[in-house]
C-alpha cells in the first residue's frame, strides 16, 4: 500500500533527522528528570496528607510526568515543520505523489518513538528512585503516552501549519500547554484540589489520562478509570489525526 | 509539452483583489528550454507555480506532460520535477539522503534510488559534499543538489524557478552548463528568470509577462529583430558620401546613415547583411576600413514592449 510505504519513508527520514541530532532527545527527557529529582523527593513529605492518593510519592508522581513528557514533547514538534516550512522542502514534497497523509502519520510515528524512548528512560529511573511498576502497568502506560502522542504532535503539526513561523507558534504551544498541565494534576494529585478546580479539571482531557496512569501504577489497572483514559486520549488522537491529516491535505494540496 | 488557453491566476486579500496572472497561453513543444522572463511581480512565479501543480489556477485551461492540470494534477506531479528558488533540502540532513528519499518517493527501490543519487552526484559534481550535512553547502552546491532532487526521478518536464538569482558569475556558469547538458538529454525545460542574458544564453524561446501578460513571445532572435533589426557600423577612409549612397540603394538596408565618419546601417538580419556588404565593396574596389555588428538586447524588447527598461523594473 502507497500510504504505508509512504509513511515508512517519512519516518525514516525524520528518524535520520533525529539520530544525526540527538541533542533534542536528550533536552525533552532531561525536564521530567529534573521534576525527578529535584521535585519528586518534596512529594515525600506530602504523601501521609489527607487526600494525597495510597501509593508512595513516587507511584503517584512519577505517572504525572509520563503524561508530562507526552505532553511537552508531542507539542514542540512543530518547530521542525516550520523550519521545514521556510528551507522549501515542503513545497517540493507537494510536487510529488507522496501521500500527503504519510506525511503527517510517518512524522508523528517518529514522535512517538522518541516519547516511548524518553518514557523508558524516565522509568528505570524512577524504578532507581523507587518507583515500583508492574509489567502490564508499564505496557499499557506506553500505550496511553503513544496516544498523547499522536493526537498532541498531530495537533501541533496543525497548529505549524496554519502559524507557518515560530513567532507565533512558540507562544501558542507555550500558552495552551502551562493550563493543560496544571489542570490535569500531574504536578500535585486533584485530589489537594478545591471543589471548583477538580470541576474546571474535569473539562481537561489530559486529567483523565493522568488519573488513568496513577491506577495503572498503584495496581489498580482494572478500574474503569483506565479505561476511560485510554478512550480519552483515543478520541483526542483521532481528533488530532483527523485534523492534522486535513490540514496536511489543504496546505499541501 | 505545456499548452495552457487563458490561464489566470486571482489573489483575493482582505482589502483588494489582485490580478496576477491575467490570461496566458503557452504552447512549449518537447525538448524545448523556455524562458519566462521578467521583472519581479509580473506573474513569472505565480504562473510557474500553477503550471506545476502548487497553485490551483483561477481561470483558464492547461495541458501539462500530458494532463489536464485542473483535473488530475496527480498525473501531471508524475511527469515533472521543480526546483524553488527557496531551495528543498533540510539543512540537517546530506545531499545524497535527499537524493535518495526523493527518488523512493517515485517508487524507485532503494538500490535503484541509491544508484541514481550516486549518477547525478557525479554528473552535478557534488561528489564531495555528499555525505556532509546540506547546511554546509556553498550557494552554488545547494543550488545544483536542488537540480538534483527535481532530476532524480527523470521527468520529461522540469521546471526552475529563477535558477541562478543570488549566484556567483561562476556557479552561474556552471548552472547554465546544466540547464544545456539537459537540453541535450532532450529534457523540455521552463525556466523563469530576471536575466536578459540568461534567457538569450539558454533559451529556445522566451516569453516576455509584464503585469500578469505576455507581451512578447519568440525566439530571443526575432524579439531582439522586432524591435529594430541588426545595426551594422562601417568605418571608411574616404568618400564616405559616395559609399552612402551605394548602401541605400541596396534592397536589404533599411536606413543608412552617416554618423561622426562612420556609416550606421540599419538591417533586418545582419548575418546576411555583412557578406553582402563585403561583396558589394570588393566589387566597387572601395577600401574597407572596419566593420562590426550590433544586436540589440533583451532589454531593447522589454523598453520597447513596455515603455521601462528590465533593469530598473527588476
Amino acid at each position: 500500500m502507497k500510504v504505508l510505504r509512504d509513511t515508512w519513508l517519512v519516518f525514516e527520514r525524520y528518524l535520520t533527522v533525529l539520530l544525526r541530532n540527538p541533542a533534542w532527545m536528550i533536552i525533552g527527557v532531561l525536564q521530567p528528570v529534573l521534576y525527578l529529582v529535584l521535585f519528586a523527593p518534596l512529594l515525600k513529605s506530602l504523601a501521609s496528607t489527607r487526600g494525597f492518593p495510597a501509593g508512595g510519592a513516587y507511584n503517584v508522581f512519577v505517572p504525572g510526568l509520563l503524561i508530562q513528557l507526552g505532553l511537552f514533547g508531542a507539542s514542540g514538534v512543530g518547530f521542525g515543520l516550520i523550519a521545514e516550512l521556510r528551507a522549501g522542502v515542503i513545497e517540493r514534497f507537494r510536487v510529488t505523489p507522496v501521500s500527503r497523509f504519510a506525511l503527517l502519520l510517518g512524522r508523528a510515528m517518529r514522535d512517538i518513538l522518541t516519547l516511548l524512548v524518553q518514557s523508558l528512560v524516565l522509568l528505570l529511573l524512577s524504578i532507581a528512585f523507587g518507583l515500583q511498576p508492574t509489567v502490564p502497568g508499564v505496557i499499557i502506560m506506553l500505550a496511553l503516552v503513544a496516544l498523547i502522542g499522536l493526537g498532541m504532535s498531530s495537533l501541533a503539526y496543525t497548529a505549524a501549519l496554519a502559524l507557518k513561523n515560530e513567532d507565533s507558534y512558540a507562544p501558542l504551544v507555550f500558552t495552551l500547554s502551562l493550563p493543560l498541565l496544571l489542570l490535569s494534576g500531574v504536578l500535585l494529585p486533584l485530589s489537594l484540589a478545591p471543589d471548583w478546580l477538580q470541576h474546571v479539571a474535569q473539562a481537561n482531557p489530559l486529567s483523565y489520562a493522568v488519573t488513568a496512569a496513577r491506577d495503572l501504577f498503584n495496581g489498580h489497572g482494572g478500574d474503569p478509570d483506565v479505561a476511560k483514559g485510554l478512550a480519552v486520549m483515543s478520541g483526542i488522537a483521532l481528533v488530532g489525526v483527523l485534523v492534522g491529516a486535513r490540514s496536511f491535505n489543504r496546505a499541501i494540496a | 509539452m505545456i499548452h495552457t488557453r487563458g490561464l489566470r491566476r486571482t489573489f483575493t486579500t482582505r482589502h483588494a483583489t489582485v490580478e496576477a496572472v491575467k490570461g496566458v497561453d503557452l504552447d512549449i513543444a518537447e525538448g524545448e528550454i523556455f524562458g519566462f522572463l521578467g521583472p519581479n511581480g509580473a506573474g513569472k512565479t505565480t504562473t510557474l507555480r500553477m503550471l506545476s501543480t502548487l497553485l490551483p489556477p483561477t481561470g483558464g485551461t492547461a495541458t501539462v506532460a500530458g494532463a489536464d492540470l485542473l483535473r488530475e494534477p496527480a498525473k501531471v506531479r508524475l511527469h515533472i520535477g521543480y526546483v524553488s528558488q527557496v531551495g528543498s533540502s533540510f539543512a540537517e540532513l546530506t545531499g545524497r539522503m535527499e537524493l535518495e528519499m526523493q527518488g523512493r518517493i517515485y517508487g524507485m527501490s532503494k538500490a535503484h534510488a541509491r544508484s541514481r543519487a550516486a549518477e547525478l552526484l557525479t554528473s552535478l559534481e557534488i561528489d564531495d559534499a555528499a555525505d556532509r550535512a546540506t547546511k554546509t553547502y556553498s550557494g552554488g552546491q545547494k543550488r545544483r543538489l536542488d537540480v538534483g532532487i527535481g532530476l532524480m526521478h527523470r521527468p520529461q518536464l522540469l521546471f526552475l524557478d529563477e535558477p541562478t538569482t543570488g549566484l556567483d558569475p561562476q556557479s552561474r556558469a556552471r548552472m547554465w552548463e546544466e540547464v544545456r547538458k539537459l537540453r541535450r538529454a532532450g529534457t523540455t525545460v521552463f525556466l523563469t528568470t530576471h536575466y536578459l542574458e540568461e534567457a538569450d544564453a539558454l533559451c529556445d524561446r522566451v516569453a516576455i509577462i509584464d503585469h500578469g501578460r505576455i507581451v512578447s513571445e519568440g525566439t530571443p532572435d526575432e524579439l531582439k529583430r522586432q524591435v529594430a533589426g541588426d545595426v551594422i557600423v562601417i568605418g571608411v577612409d574616404g568618400a564616405a558620401a559616395q559609399v552612402l549612397q551605394l548602401l541605400q540603394a541596396q534592397s536589404f538596408v533599411r536606413e543608412a546613415n552617416l554618423e561622426d565618419g562612420s556609416l550606421r546601417l540599419c538591417v533586418d538580419r545582419g548575418e546576411t547583411a555583412m557578406p553582402q556588404i563585403l561583396r558589394l565593396f570588393d566589387n566597387a574596389g572601395i577600401e574597407l576600413g572596419s566593420l562590426s555588428l550590433h544586436r540589440p538586447s533583451l532589454d531593447d524588447v522589454f523598453l520597447q514592449q513596455t515603455g521601462r527598461s528590465l533593469r530598473d523594473a527588476a
